[in-house]
């Protein structure tokens, strides 16, 4: 890390509201030129409070943050200048057309890009003449997302630009964030949804209770797992199995528990599902479900706190 | 402040009220209908005739003839019971009893029965022979600038100058914030003074449009003239439009919620509605009351109004109504500065 050149970082960043929540607990994050990263964590983890921070929007309670060279309070309009951001669940204004909201935000910014370019790149070239209240919601995440591109930033916030959209606009918008990472911007997103980091983010940071719990490549997280294989299954005992004995399997590197569900976290499939087998037929257990994925940073996740993302 | 920033918001400004159909019926056809409506309630009628009941007796017919001779009297002849429940119910404004001594019965509370007995006193004395002092001639006058749509007009355009600012400048931001737009925009390099700027000069621009539509419609409708200075009109009508788009901003400064802005909006405006002289003058209420009410941004506003348009006075001889406006405009606007939040 200390190779790359650092677009930002934070030290020791904190927020507490009211004096009593502790929303965002002491985060250090670097992030690269041209990475794009990613902080992936359920809702309430505190990745909106975080980022709001990093924007200069929130008044962080403890912690330093430097932006592209700079602290905020220093020089804001220069730093704004430079900086595209989407916030999550903007409503932009329902009776300006799509064409008329890109134009306003682009007359704030010194070096624009035409907004017939920021149409074509966010894919909203059909609808330029549409007001914004006739959009649908995946429209409206990419024309967030064009007024974020359209001052031509080196560093890029989105937070949550997918949320509430369904697969195929979503899908849609992450072409739209791929586009432009070819031009070798920084960008740093928040979700939570592990597909998304998985797919966009060359790193990312698990944000659990304000506190970062892992960070590293996808790649990396998944492999820190021991396996690139999960194996769950049902069985009719599963609560009296000690998961301790399944550890012991061939290649098998971990294990968990979740209600009825057994996961095993496996490095080679072909040797562990055999010698389970044979485990299972020892103890007389019946065998009611049995499936392989490859492993997720989902499961990462759970294996990090026995809850799932989506749970919150 | 930047030009293309301030012009970019403030057409963005123009553009979304217009494309809002109760925007533009509230603000331009709304005061209209106001002003024809009132305009034909209060239009000057010709002189109005006077209803009045005869007890019936001996000298009932005698007493008819005499009054039915007077053009403004109707008269009618009625039993005692009759007579009492016609005077009872508004019927008639007066009932004459023909006896030594006359009688005349009338509610002194309402207006017409005063009036009617003495004009009925006046007519049963001459006839029987009392002779007048000296010779009078009746002349009758109804000018344009002394009838009751002359003032209106002025005190609708207060009225829409409030309402504008309050609806325009106060609930628009605050809209804003509930969709976390105002945090959208600082977060981009726009400055904050080309944001207010261009909201207060929207306000000057459909102040315009509201002060032309009014006097233009007043002229053609019911011949009204500006007998002052127009560009003394428009000063003021700009003065009003930046006071109200001040306190407009300081309304909206830190209300989260629609339902805040809207209820300090009302208790802003309500008490101007009722007592700053928009739909009759404001001198009506009590002595005591008068500094409070003189000393309200709306009843400055509408008496300057008033001035230039209905007497043509000079937009000097309004300057301690222009220094109130102001005052009122300042304060509020070096207050909402210090208070307001983007998000």
């Amino acid at each position: 890390m200390t190779l790359m050149q650092s677009a930002m970082w934070c030290r020791d960043l904190a927020k507490t509201y009211d004096g009593k929540v502790e929303a965002v607990r002491g985060i250090d994050l670097e992030i690269g030129v041209g990475e794009c990263f990613g902080l992936l964590g359920p809702n309430g983890a505190g990745k909106t409070t975080t980022i709001e921070m990093l924007e200069g929007l929130l008044a962080p309670t403890r912690g330093e943050i430097e932006i592209l060279g700079k602290r905020w309070g220093e020089d804001d309009d220069a730093v704004r200048q430079r900086l595209g951001i989407s916030l999550q669940e903007t409503k932009l204004a329902d009776k300006l057309t799509v064409e008329e909201t890109i134009t306003l935000f682009r007359s704030f910014y010194d070096r624009r890009r035409s907004v017939q370019e920021i149409l074509e790149l966010t894919g909203l070239t059909e609808k330029r003449s549409s007001w914004v209240v006739k959009l649908s919601g995946g429209q409206r995440q990419r024309l967030a997302i064009a007024c974020a591109l359209v001052g031509n930033p080196e560093l890029v916030f989105l937070d949550e630009p997918t949320t509430g959209l369904d697969p195929q606009s979503r899908r849609h918008l992450w072409d739209v964030i791929r586009d432009f990472r070819r031009e070798r911007k920084t960008v740093l997103l928040t979700t939570h949804y592990m597909e998304e980091a998985e797919r966009l983010c060359d790193r990312v940071a698990i944000v659990d209770h304000g506190k970062i719990i892992a960070l590293g490549s996808p790649r990396e997280l998944i492999q820190r797992l021991g396996g690139d294989h999960v194996v769950e299954l049902e069985v009719s005992d599963a609560p009296r199995i000690p998961i301790e004995d399944l550890e012991k399997l061939p290649s098998v590197r971990r294990s968990y528990r979740e209600g009825d569900l057994l996961g095993l976290a496996v490095k080679e499939v072909h040797l562990a599902i055999p010698a389970l087998m044979a485990y299972l037929g020892e103890r007389g257990s019946e065998l009611e479900h049995l499936s392989t994925r490859h492993a997720s940073l989902e499961d990462v996740f759970v294996s990090l706190t026995g809850r799932h993302l989506r749970d919150g | 402040m930047r030009l293309e920033p301030f012009y970019r918001l403030l057409i963005a400004r123009i553009r979304e009220p217009l494309r809002e159909p109760e925007v533009v019926f509230w603000v331009f056809v709304f005061p209209i209908l106001l002003a024809v409506g009132l305009g034909i309630a209060f239009r000057n009628k010709p002189q109005e005739q006077i209803s009045v009941a005869i007890v019936d007796g001996p000298r009932a017919r005698e007493v008819a003839a005499v009054l039915e001779a007077d053009p403004q009297l109707v008269v009618r002849i009625s039993n005692g019971e009759d007579a009492r429940s016609e005077l009872r119910l508004g019927k008639v404004a007066l009932v004459v009893v023909p006896r030594e001594p006359y009688e005349y019965r009338f509610d002194p509370t309402r207006p017409e029965a005063e009036l009617a007995q003495a004009h009925i006193e006046g007519v049963l004395q001459k006839a029987a022979g009392r002779k007048d002092a000296f010779d009078a001639v009746e002349v009758e006058v109804s000018e344009p600038g002394a009838r009751y749509i002359d003032f209106l007009i002025p005190g609708l355009l207060g009225m829409n100058l409030m309402s504008g600012g309050m609806w325009g400048v106060g609930f628009a931001v605050v809209d804003m914030r509930t969709r976390k737009l105002l945090k959208r925009l600082v977060a981009s390099p726009m400055r904050k003074s080309e944001f207010i700027a261009a909201l207060l000069m929207s306000r000057v621009v459909f102040m315009l449009v509201e002060l032309v539509a009014l006097l233009v419609f007043g002229y053609f409708v019911f011949d009204i003239v500006v007998r002052g200075s127009v560009t003394a009109a428009v000063l003021v009508g700009l003065l009003g439009a930046l006071t109200f788009g001040g306190i407009g901003i300081l309304v909206a400064s830190r209300a989260q919620k629609i339902e805040t802005v809207s209820g300090l909006m009302n208790l802003v405006m309500l008490p101007m509605f009722v007592f700053s002289g928009i739909f009759f003058s404001a001198d009506r209420f009590p002595e005591m009351m008068q500094p409070a009410i003189q000393a309200l941004p709306l009843t400055m506003l509408n008496d300057a109004l008033r001035a230039i348009i209905i007497e043509g006075q000079t937009l000097f001889s309004q300057s301690r109504e222009i220094l109130g406006l102001l005052l009122w405009g300042g304060v509020s606007f070096v207050l909402s500065i210090k208070w307001f939040r983007w998000t």
